[in-house]
Parts: structure tokens; sequence; C-alpha cells
């Protein structure tokens, strides 16, 4: 450990303190929609505050979507990791769980998101 | 001292090696990376963050780049994540481990390369670059690029593992006497 590697390392952590502030400091905005997309294709939709038990179930495999109290979590897959469900409950604009052997990504969408306005067309 | 310390890294692998000895050194590391990487399975740490691993097969591919030469190196790595990737994984497990392995690969050979660093240093780099690889990677394949928020993550999850590879292959080292 010398001067060079620790200055390396406190670079690396520096980076990745100025990328976290940019996403937080973003604008906060309601959330609103939970969307679950599989290999870039928007595979459903669902509104945020209602009670919903969604089945995804995609040439990769199965996952099952719980929504409710305005937070989604999955909560069953046969994806061979499990990391899906480990992921714990989404609610904040932006949020997601992702299941890469499925190719599936759960994300809360807020008002004025692109794709949100996408959708709702 | 210096006579032993050259006797050692004889040993180990010299310029002059047969093909014979090359190869059953590059099996045998490959045998030991695969067990780094099975170990690695049994840890139940979960961050939550897909991604997110100790790293425990960098050992051997950074402690080679000190005492192999890069293409034995590159081999022994790259042996390792399509062999585990077929007893362990399936074929997207082996494209991320490819991506985030080679990436690192390259990157930590520089850095040994420019001199200056220690093990730690390269490891660090090694740990931050495998993360990028794989968040790359996963990008194309899900085909968005929101994943950028696990950035941060990946990146203090990469260095702190990495720091902890590196100082462990510096003791390593030293138990090769292998210079550094």
């Amino acid at each position: 450990m010398n001067k060079k590697d620790l200055l390396l390392t406190a670079a690396v952590l520096v980076l990745a303190g100025i990328f976290a502030a940019v996403f937080c400091l973003q604008p906060h905005k309601k959330p609103v929609m939970v969307t679950a997309t599989v290999d870039g294709e928007v595979y459903g939709a669902w509104d945020l505050s209602a009670d919903l038990e969604v089945d995804i179930d995609t040439e990769y495999g199965h996952n099952h979507l719980s929504i409710r109290d305005g937070s989604a979590q999955i909560t069953e897959a046969d994806c061979p990791d499990g990391l899906c469900m480990h992921q714990g409950t989404v609610r904040e604009g932006g949020e997601m769980n992702v299941c890469l052997p499925h190719h599936l990504i759960v994300e809360v969408l807020t008002e004025g998101d692109e794709s949100y306005d996408g959708l709702s067309q | 001292m210096t006579d032993s310390r050259n006797d050692r890294s004889r040993l180990l692998l010299s310029e002059d090696a047969t093909i014979g000895r090359t190869v059953a050194y590059c099996g045998v590391l490959t045998a030991l990376a695969m067990i780094f990487s099975y170990v690695e399975t049994l840890i139940p740490i979960n961050f939550g963050v897909p991604g997110v691993k100790l790293g425990l097969a960098n050992l051997v591919v950074l402690s080679g780049l000190y005492y192999l030469r890069p293409a034995q190196v590159l081999a022994i790595s790259a042996a390792r994540i399509v062999l585990t990737g077929f007893l362990f994984g399936n074929g997207v497990s082996i494209l991320y481990s490819l991506a985030g392995g080679l990436l690192s690969f390259c990157v930590m050979l520089l850095l040994r390369k420019a001199g200056g660093f220690s093990p730690a240093g390269v490891s660090v780099a090694g740990g931050v670059s495998h993360n990028i690889g794989q968040l790359l990677i996963a990008m194309l394949v899900l085909r968005t690029v929101h994943l950028a928020w696990y950035l941060p993550v990946l990146l203090v999850s990469g260095a702190v593992t990495g720091l902890l590879m590196g100082l462990l292959t510096g003791r390593i080292l030293k138990a090769l006497r292998v210079p550094y």
C-alpha cells in the first residue's frame, strides 16, 4: 500500500460520491407507476397505489411481482440465483429491482418520466 | 538471500520453462482459481445488488501478473471463467464474467506495467474495472442506461473488495518470495 495506491482508491471513492450526489440531488417527483421491462421492451405497467399480484412470464422464466402499500417487490422467481427476491421493495422514483438471468427490470416511474409519458399515450 | 530468491522464482516458472511445466502450472492455478470461485458461492453475503462479490479468484490472476507471462494469466483467467460458468452458472453469467474478467485483466496489466502501484492499487483498479465491465454488459443485455444508478455502489464495492484482495495478494507474493 503506497501513496499512489491511496490516491487511486481515494479518486474512485470521490468519483462514486459525486455520482451518488448527482443521482440523489435530482428533484424528487411523486412515484406513480411500476413497470416491468424485458430486453428493453415494456412487459407491463401498473399503478403503484393499487394492491396487485402480477405474474411475469417470459421466454426466460417466471417472476412474481407483489404491489401493495405504494411499493413493489419480486416475491417469487425461478431464476438460478434468486438475487431479484433479495433486493427488497422499490417505492421511490428510479428505484429498481433487476433479475439479470431473466433480463427483467422492475422500475418505479414518476410523473414526467419519458417512459411514463410513452405509456400513457 | 538473492540466490534463494532466484531459486524460488525459478521454481515457480522461469523464462526457459518447458511446455509441459508451463501447462502443468497453468492447470494447477486454473484449478485453484475455480476452487476460489466455488468457495465464493458458499459465502452467504448478499448486498442486494447484483455483481457485488469478493473476487477471490482474482488472487490467482493478480499474483500471476507478478510471476507469469501475461498470456498465461489471461489463459488461466479465461479458462476459469468458462469452466466455472458451465459448472455453476449459465450462458448469460459467462458473458458477464468474461466482460468483467477481460476488462480488469487489461487494466491490471497496464497498471502493473506502468509501475508505481503496489498489488493493492493494481487490485483496486481491477475490482473497479471488473464491475464497470459487468455493468456495461448489463446495460447492453437489458437495453437500458438506467442501470447507471448502480454505478456508485459498484465503484465503492469494487474498490473495497479490490483493496482486500490486493493486500492479500501482497502477502501471497511475500510468501512466494516474488519481488514486486
